[in-house]
């Protein structure tokens, strides 16, 4: 079962008389379960892919069928309702709003859901905050949080409602090593639970924690394979902090 | 969303920017509470005038002579002799609905008393007088109707007349000089305090219209008659009643038949412009205040661009923050209706209490002036709502 499926997606930007070709046709297939690091340099066009991937933006043209709803013409509020419901995200710069506790915060997704089935939003974003190890820092404020613990509240956030696809833009580019591999062993937690993962990152020492790497260079695949020597950010942690 | 969450997320962001929501709020406040403190005044000054013309009397009605013409020019009111003792004791013996009528003369002369004189109004009235004034005496009795009769020289004087004329004493039963005629006191009036326009209405000395006719005036019109009714109910018909007996006298409709009510919208007539002015005038203040919102809110849009676009990346629809920040700004329009209400009541209280003026503040007035900060609230918040609800969410998550 695919929960990504893309056909010669391309995106092009006009600005005046320039085009700019951020995407030139991507065919990416995602099965369930799989943890992905999508690789690029700056300037590559894997923001692009991830926005597309997001359903933040809409392809020019191409397909992309995500957990097998086709999701190109949708209006604006459709794509709401499908980022609501199918995906997580998780952002470089944890994105988490200010002056607002860790628990407001992760229950936020639940609270513009329509889908109308009729959940606890309150017990689900504790349960999600003590799924990442917070269940101490509920009524904590992101300025009150360390880096590593904010990153957290943020991916409590994208597991909230349960999503097909947590996407994650960037998410140790604000954090040191030690943190950073942190973060990568919850990520490999969740992703032996089940979760199905998507990393955009630019650095080989984060994406060797995934099992596959996806290369994206001028707005092409060109590089698509498994992870050869993976690594296990549990086993890294103590070697860390020894 | 449910609107529960709404309003919640609303005081939430409120609570994050106390300093700056509450001067926000000071210009709906401020509007606000001007417009309560000026109605409260005029409302107050008109339910003052509507006290005082129910003063006057009872179910009463007032018949004055009309405005004539004399070929082709207005004379105006009371240029004609034109109502007489005639209409008077038409109106007593035909008149079904009338329960009380006399005629009123009046002149303006020196009284001389025990301390000294006073220049005061004579009325020359029928006994109906006291009935249609609904006006009693704290002294004495009112004269009776054989002293109308036999035409005696005997007078009721008001307050302010008997307090001059006969300071620490009962006038009942002494003389006054009236133009050199003497009197005998039989009655002093209770107080009735100020007029409508404002004068004295206890400045005065009523005697009998026949004494006055003759050893008074020697006049035969009429400036003014005055008839009652036993209740409020029979009014109209009162003076549809009046009408058709005094038409059938005369050629002309030379005469004007008014009841309570129409003197005291002709008096309250004035104070209602005033009013309405001045509540224009404040709520100029409530407009700016409604400005200050719109300016806030569109400054809270830009600034907090980064969180619309979070919201909208985990599934906000343009219309959540739209409604999100519509409610922000209703609640901080009604929220600073009730501070400004508030203030207005505590406002109109303090200046009823240095001024002696009397402030009234009806619920329908407390409700409006919270409805329309509310409203205010909704028209100068929707544009920067609708500016926030069409970020692009990609733009507004890279927003620095």
């Amino acid at each position: 079962m695919n929960v990504i499926r893309t056909e010669q997606l391309v995106k092009t930007y006009t600005s005046g008389t320039n085009e700019v070709h951020a995407l030139r046709g991507i065919d990416l297939t995602i099965a369930r379960g799989e943890l992905v690091a999508i690789m690029g340099t700056s300037g590559s066009g894997k923001s692009t892919l991830m926005n597309l991937l997001g359903c933040l933006d809409t392809p020019t043209s191409g397909s992309y069928e995500l957990d097998g709803v086709r999701v190109e013409g949708l209006d604006r509020n459709a794509l709401a309702k499908i980022r609501n419901e199918k995906l997580g995200f998780v952002f470089q710069g944890f994105n988490l709003l200010p002056r607002t506790t860790a628990v407001d915060n992760v229950e936020l997704p639940l609270l513009y859901d329509r889908s109308g089935q009729k959940r606890d939003s309150r017990a689900l974003a504790i349960a999600a905050l003590e799924r990442v190890g917070l269940g101490e820092r509920l009524d904590h404020q992101p300025s009150e949080l360390s880096g590593g613990q904010q990153q957290r509240v943020a991916i409590a956030r994208a597991l909230v409602t349960s999503p097909a696809l947590v996407l994650a833009d960037e998410p140790t580019g604000n954090l040191d090593t030690h943190t950073t591999i942190e973060v990568m062993a919850l990520f490999q937690e969740l992703n032996d639970e089940g979760v199905t993962i998507v990393l955009v990152t630019h650095e080989p020492e984060v994406a060797v924690y995934a099992k596959r790497i996806v290369e994206v260079r001028d707005g092409r695949i060109v590089r698509d394979e498994p992870v050869k020597n993976r690594r296990l950010a549990a086993d890294d942690l103590g070697k860390v902090a020894a | 969303m449910k609107t529960s969450v709404l309003v919640k997320l609303a005081t939430q962001s409120i609570r994050k920017n106390k300093m700056r929501a509450a001067l926000t709020m000071l210009g709906i406040i401020i509007g606000v509470a001007a417009v309560i403190v000026m109605m409260a005044v005029g409302f107050g000054a008109r339910s003052r005038i509507r006290a005082q013309i129910n003063n006057l009397g009872t179910n009463m009605i007032v018949i004055t002579p009309g405005a004539a013409q004399q070929g082709g020019v207005s004379q105006g009111a009371q240029a004609f002799p034109n109502l007489s003792l005639e209409d008077v004791e038409k109106i007593r013996r035909e008149a079904q609905v009338v329960t009380a009528v006399t005629p009123v003369v009046v002149t303006r002369t020196q009284v001389i008393g025990d301390a000294g004189n006073w220049r005061t109004m004579i009325n020359g009235v029928d006994t109906d007088y006291q009935v249609i004034r609904d006006w009693q005496t704290s002294s004495g009795d009112f004269f009776a109707p054989e002293d109308v009769a036999s035409m005696r020289k005997v007078a009721v004087l008001g307050k302010t007349v008997a307090d001059q004329l006969f300071p620490g004493t009962d006038p009942v039963g002494q003389e006054v000089q009236i133009r050199n005629v003497p009197f005998d006191v039989v009655g002093v009036l209770a107080a009735k305090g100020q007029t409508a326009s404002g004068s004295d209405s206890d400045d005065v000395v009523l005697i009998p219209h026949t004494t006055m006719k003759a050893a008074l005036s020697g006049r035969s019109f009429l400036p003014q008659i005055l008839a009652s009714t036993a209740s409020e109910s029979d009014i109209p018909a009162a003076q549809e009643e009046i009408a058709v007996l005094l038409r059938e006298s005369r050629e002309t409709e030379d005469f004007t038949v008014r009841n309570q009510n129409d003197l005291a919208e002709a008096a309250e007539g004035s104070t209602k412009v005033m009013t309405l002015l001045l509540a224009a005038i404040a709520s100029i203040s409530l407009l700016v205040g409604g400005i200050g919102i719109m300016n806030i809110m569109l400054v809270s849009v830009t600034e907090r661009t980064r969180e619309i676009g979070i919201r909208l990346a985990i599934g906000a629809r343009g219309s959540d923050v739209l409604t999100q920040f519509l409610v922000e700004s209703i609640v901080m329009g009604v929220l600073g209706g009730l501070i400004g209400l508030a203030i207005g009541m505590i406002g109109s209280k303090v200046l009823g209490h240095f001024t002696g003026w009397e402030t009234v503040i009806s619920p329908v007035l407390m409700f409006i002036a919270v409805a329309f900060s509310g409203a205010v609230g909704v028209f100068f918040g929707y544009y920067p709502a609708r500016k926030a609800a069409a970020l692009h969410p990609i733009e507004a998550l890279r927003y620095e």
